[in-house]
């Protein structure tokens, strides 16, 4: 048995398998399915200061080796969470991360505020990155002046481990990250989804009411691999890899890339116990490579 | 019975015409109570166009032998896959999932009318409610006799009628064309109904029309099935609902068709 814990900044991991904001839930919905407690931590669904429904149907495509969505935020705003959801929550044992967004920077911070204050959540994710809404998300995370404006003003008002979610649809992500690393924030997270579209040839028509949306799955795997191997290079505050991790190998790839953690996106949805499986599976390759720690795989690539 | 994720061994693949199949399926473990209404979503292995699970509905539950059966129309890759699947052979399958049609504390007399291959839906639900003393009518669209299949297994649990778009059997039309949907439907205290969104549109707009109780059973395209992904939503009074997990079976007075 390796020694699989990681501290990602000041959040200490029992394991480095977290899952994805978006793809978990609140974790409450996978109870059925597995131990939510054995993982290393669970970003719950994107949550905004004001409820928000989120875009008309379809919202989802399935395209090759993956999938387009274009859910909008769905949810039911921050107090709602922190009222009806949050204590509903506080039976679990792992790290609970909430993945914060808005339209303007006053939403951030007024989510954040409410977040804040809820002692069993260990930190957030700032959303930055969100393809899916016509205001804010992924606006903010594609020019360095802007990622400086809104991750500055949430790190004034949140006061735990604040993790930025970065976008791929951006043509430098190492500049970009850089200026969320300068802007305080602990970690990085990345990637988010890619905007894509698809095409029903029969009907001419867009497959998505919202004609694009985020692109997930294994198709995307190589980009973020790449993404986190060039964005280690260029900061040094840790990296949460993201990106179509499906099992252990994958998983493994992203460590050796530069990344201290993972989080299980859409292969969630295809066997909801699969991160169960990845964390066996990274003590089986640790042990099988004679590796005492997760720790003596990170950024470990061969060159 | 909650939700779960088995490998379920195909006992056995009928195929019931060119482009139907009606899988049995057995579980490992002992099976508890699966409600008419409910569906499975099944997992396609080794097709490079299929990456997403495929929902069905659960077409009949065997306790005895631990089977639930999956009614299977060939459609595209996945389904055509699935269709294909070799008795002895296993398929990931997640169910139970989903919500159920309500089944009446007395007896009433309730009319299912399927469409196509949303008949799947309405087996088990024709079996509980005639078990538990329903008087029940079963009316079944499709575009051609060849497409009426399984009449036989629903006029056990109650009285049959038919309509196929090419008059090859029963009335020559649609569902709503049936002397049925006329002035004899006062007699029904509720109508459940699954099929293409057009027709379970046109039942609900006349169920509407006689105050008839209507449930209709959606089935919009979904990633999870669990009700995390949130793209499989029907637009309700009540905003945005997972079909997943709020549905797939709905008041229509709940949904916010345009009718």
């Amino acid at each position: 048995m390796a020694d699989l814990s990681i501290k990602v900044h000041n959040l200490e991991l029992k394991n480095p398998v977290m899952t994805a904001s978006g793809t978990f839930g609140y974790g409450l919905e996978f109870d059925d399915f597995m131990d939510v407690n054995l993982l290393g931590g669970i970003v719950v669904k994107g949550t905004t200061i004001h409820p928000r429904q989120g875009n008309a149907y379809p919202r989802m495509a399935e395209t090759a080796l993956g999938m387009l969505n274009s859910v909008g935020l769905q949810n039911k705003g921050a107090h709602y969470f922190a009222t009806d959801i949050y204590p509903k929550l506080t039976k679990y044992k792992t790290n609970i991360l909430v993945n914060v967004s808005g339209s303007t920077i006053e939403e951030y911070i007024a989510c954040a505020e409410i977040i804040n204050e809820l002692d069993l959540i260990t930190g957030i994710e700032l959303n930055i990155s969100c393809p899916n809404v016509k205001e804010g998300g992924m606006a903010f995370g594609t020019s360095c002046p802007s990622i400086e404006a809104v991750v500055s003003a949430v790190r004034k008002v949140y006061h735990k481990t604040m993790m930025v979610k970065l976008s791929p649809n951006v043509t430098n992500i190492g500049e970009l990250a850089k200026s969320a690393e300068f802007s305080g924030a602990d970690s990085l997270s990345l990637i988010n989804t890619l905007l894509g579209m698809a095409i029903d040839a029969e009907t001419r028509k867009p497959i998505l009411s919202t004609i694009t949306g985020g692109l997930s799955g294994p198709a995307i795997k190589p980009i973020a691999l790449r993404m986190v191997w060039e964005v280690s290079k260029a900061v040094s505050i840790p990296l949460v890899g993201i990106g179509g991790i499906m099992n252990a190998t994958d998983a493994i790839e992203f460590f050796l890339a530069g990344a201290s953690a993972i989080q299980v996106g859409t292969a969630n949805y295809l066997d909801p116990s699969v991160t169960i499986k990845i964390i066996d599976g990274i003590d089986s390759y640790l042990n099988r490579h004679k590796f005492n720690s997760i720790t003596d795989i990170i950024g470990g690539l061969h060159m | 019975m909650r939700k779960t994720v088995l490998n379920l061994k195909v006992i056995s693949n009928l195929q019931l015409n060119d482009d139907h199949h009606l899988l049995e399926l057995q579980s490992p473990d002992q099976l508890e109570t699966i409600n008419p209404g409910q569906f499975a979503n099944l997992l396609v292995d080794h097709s490079p166009s299929v990456f997403l699970r495929r929902p069905f509905s659960i077409y009949s539950v065997d306790y005895l032998n631990n089977t639930i059966s999956v009614f299977i129309k060939e459609i595209g890759d996945g389904t055509r896959a699935l269709g294909k699947t070799p008795v002895g052979s296993f398929i990931n399958t997640m169910f139970p999932l989903g919500n159920s049609f309500t089944i009446p504390d007395e007896p009433q007399r309730i009319l299912l009318i399927g469409g196509g291959s949303g008949v799947a839906s309405l087996m088990s639900l024709a079996q509980i409610l005639s078990k538990k003393s329903n008087e029940v009518s079963i009316l079944i669209g499709a575009r051609s006799a060849v497409d009426l299949v399984e009449l036989g297994h629903f006029s056990k649990y109650g009285t049959v009628y038919t309509t196929t778009e090419d008059g090859t059997l029963g009335t020559k039309g649609y569902v709503t064309n049936h002397l049925i949907m006329g002035d004899q439907l006062a007699q029904f205290d509720r109508i459940y109904t699954c099929g293409p969104e057009p027709m379970m549109k046109a039942v609900a707009l006349i169920a509407k029309e006689k105050a008839i109780i209507c449930e209709v059973s959606l089935e919009n395209s979904m990633a999870c099935g669990f009700g995390v992904c949130l793209c499989c939503i029907a637009e309700t009074i009540d905003g945005h609902k997972c079909v997943c997990t709020d549905g797939p079976v709905f008041n229509s007075t709940q949904l916010k068709w345009q009718i």
